[in-house]
């Protein structure tokens, strides 16, 4: 059961082959047995699971029948969910039960699915490894020495892994797509606004964007016609009409123009090259026409990136001063000491980094030098996205420079690892929707292929990816784990 | 950035430093500010900032009641609590 799909387990539960308690239960057996090697769930959810699954068991017998009824789920411990402990991978908030559920939980919930558990992640979704979590490293996998990821590292390993059909990611600079990418699985960053944030916390306002982790893109379509959509919870959600991804994914696919930007491919790996083209050449047979295109300045995204993000970050996390919610410090004198002492016990290191970084930036002095430079910098890779999208209808590339490394090799060298996002942190710089899925692998690790759409053209990406998924089975791939 | 800017930053993120982390600290931000300065490779100087992806306009809701107090619910996540009011450490002598 859990080699099917989301697609399949719908008609399953549908036609009532198996019913919810029995499917969210084996996917919680199936967490017990086999999590202890990945890591990948910092909580289980499974009373909550349960009672979840015989409510809606009882909905399917009476014949209400939700568009999700049914389909366990795993939530990404970066979103609210309601009378649950939402922790953002960090001791900051190892005791936090959310008070109100995140409008993409409630959206998922109101579908019917279960949520069976809370993913690991980088804290505060700061990372592209997933060792920066509070409860320790997620392993990936196709190789348990090697990182899955980051940030949404135990959203992608357990999909990956077959512990859950499909979980709820974020993406600030890559964190759904290189994750995606480095396990095997699909992952949609949407358009910048199209799912709401609410209850999302924050890590980068501006850049912030939920999305999901499936093992096919028709999978992908069908959660995200269901977390979409305007909410007046968070200004910033757009109000344009949700299509029905799957209907648009799984059309008849039409010819497209795809760019290749020629800057993703100088000095790229040869492997990562080799298994990049031949994924070309797959497409081209089957419809799809090229054309070399510059995007100059992406190169320059990783330094914009790493200026806007710390920077909304140490204004974000600013909130946690140990006052209303969060770690709190003992034996503190005075309301400094309290900030400072709750603040430093309760955050990691990377946090720390990152706040210090982004307290500079926009500190006296520094702002224009800074902080003014990298929105400059954001406007002039904006231009050149909107100046290919003239001529292409998508753009292509590997998602990640490399496949997955070792665990510990690039944690001590920040520039090492913020360089394994070079080829994500462009679009959110710009709100650009983009997908990674399976290409291929290299020494048996996974390789992502990126596809990237302008403004609000996911069910463009889609459809690519799906016509792509028709042809070829590397979305069918799947690591071996003991006890599996 | 020196030594004595790590601790004016720290001081105001209000975040702890111990004195052996300050040289750690300040290699650490020093590469990432290599990093950064990257961008001044390119000439921005006719170019509109952008400090959102899309060209949003702030939204303004109705002015009618909307969700109500939920003081009790938002406070049972903290245990330093009299009254609705949060305990603090005394603030003014």
């Amino acid at each position: 059961m859990h080699n099917k799909t989301v697609s399949e387990l719908k008609k399953y539960l549908e036609e009532k082959k198996i019913s919810s308690v029995e499917l969210t239960q084996h996917f919680i057996n199936r967490i017990k047995a086999i999590d202890s090697q990945l890591n990948s769930f910092i909580s289980l959810t499974e009373e909550y699971a349960i009672t979840q699954a015989k409510k809606i068991d009882l909905e399917i017998s009476k014949g209400k029948i939700r568009p999700l009824a049914g389909i366990p789920l795993a939530q990404k411990d970066i979103f609210c969910t309601k009378g649950l402990k939402t922790t953002c991978g960090s001791k900051m908030l190892e005791n936090f039960i959310s008070p109100y559920n995140a409008t993409v939980v409630e959206k998922l919930n109101d579908a019917g699915m279960v949520i069976i558990g809370k993913t690991n992640m980088d804290e505060f979704a700061m990372g592209s490894s997933n060792e920066t979590s509070y409860f320790g490293d997620v392993k990936n996998p196709w190789n348990t020495e090697y990182v899955p990821g980051g940030s949404s590292g135990g959203s992608a390993a357990s999909v990956a892994a077959r512990l859950i059909p499909c979980s709820t990611g974020t993406d600030t600079g890559g964190s759904i797509r290189q994750p995606a990418s480095l396990t095997g699985v699909c992952g949609i960053k949407p358009t910048y606004g199209r799912v709401s944030r609410y209850g999302m916390i924050a890590f980068a306002s501006s850049l912030d964007q939920g999305g999901v982790f499936t093992r096919t893109a028709e999978d992908c379509a069908i959660l995200l016609t269901h977390i979409s959509g305007y909410d007046p919870k968070d200004s910033t959600s757009s109000r344009k009409d949700v299509p029905d991804y799957e209907k648009e994914c799984k059309q008849k696919f039409t010819s497209m123009t795809i760019g290749i930007p020629i800057e993703f491919l100088d000095g790229l790996d040869d492997t990562v090259k080799e298994v990049f083209e031949e994924s070309i050449k797959v497409l081209e047979k089957n419809g799809c026409k090229f054309k070399k295109i510059s995007l100059k300045s992406s190169r320059l995204g990783v330094s914009a990136y790493q200026v806007v993000a710390p920077a909304e970050c140490s204004s974000n996390l600013s909130r946690f001063d140990g006052v209303r919610f969060g770690h709190r410090a003992d034996n503190t004198k005075n309301i400094d000491e309290l900030y400072k002492k709750s603040r430093s016990e309760g955050f990691g290191q990377e946090v720390k980094r990152r706040i210090l970084i982004g307290t500079y930036a926009l500190s006296a002095g520094y702002y224009d030098a800074y902080y003014l430079k990298a929105q400059k910098i954001r406007k002039v890779i904006s231009n050149e996205f909107a100046e290919a999208f003239k001529e292409v209808d998508l753009i292509l590339g590997p998602t990640t420079p490399d496949c997955a490394f070792k665990i510990g090799e690039k944690s001590n060298d920040p520039i090492a690892m913020y360089l394994s996002d070079v080829f994500t942190v462009s679009t959110n710089l710009a709100g650009l929707p983009a997908m990674s899925l399976p290409m291929g692998f290299k020494n048996h690790l996974p390789l992502g292929l990126q596809i990237i759409g302008n403004h609000f053209d996911e069910a463009k990406i889609l459809s690519l990816a799906h016509h792509y998924q028709q042809i070829t089975d590397w979305h069918t791939k799947k690591p071996k784990l003991s006890g599996d | 950035m020196n030594k004595e800017t790590i601790i004016k930053i720290s001081d105001l993120a209000k975040i702890d430093i111990k004195d052996d982390q300050i040289d750690d600290i300040l290699t650490s931000l020093e590469k990432i500010l290599n990093l950064v300065d990257e961008m001044n490779s390119v000439n921005t100087d006719n170019v509109t900032p952008m400090s959102h992806p899309l060209n949003l306009k702030q939204e303004l809701r109705k002015d009618i009641v909307g969700a109500s107090d939920e003081r009790e619910l938002f406070q049972k996540n903290n245990k330093h609590i009299d009254n609705g009011y949060y305990i603090v450490p005394k603030i003014i002598d």
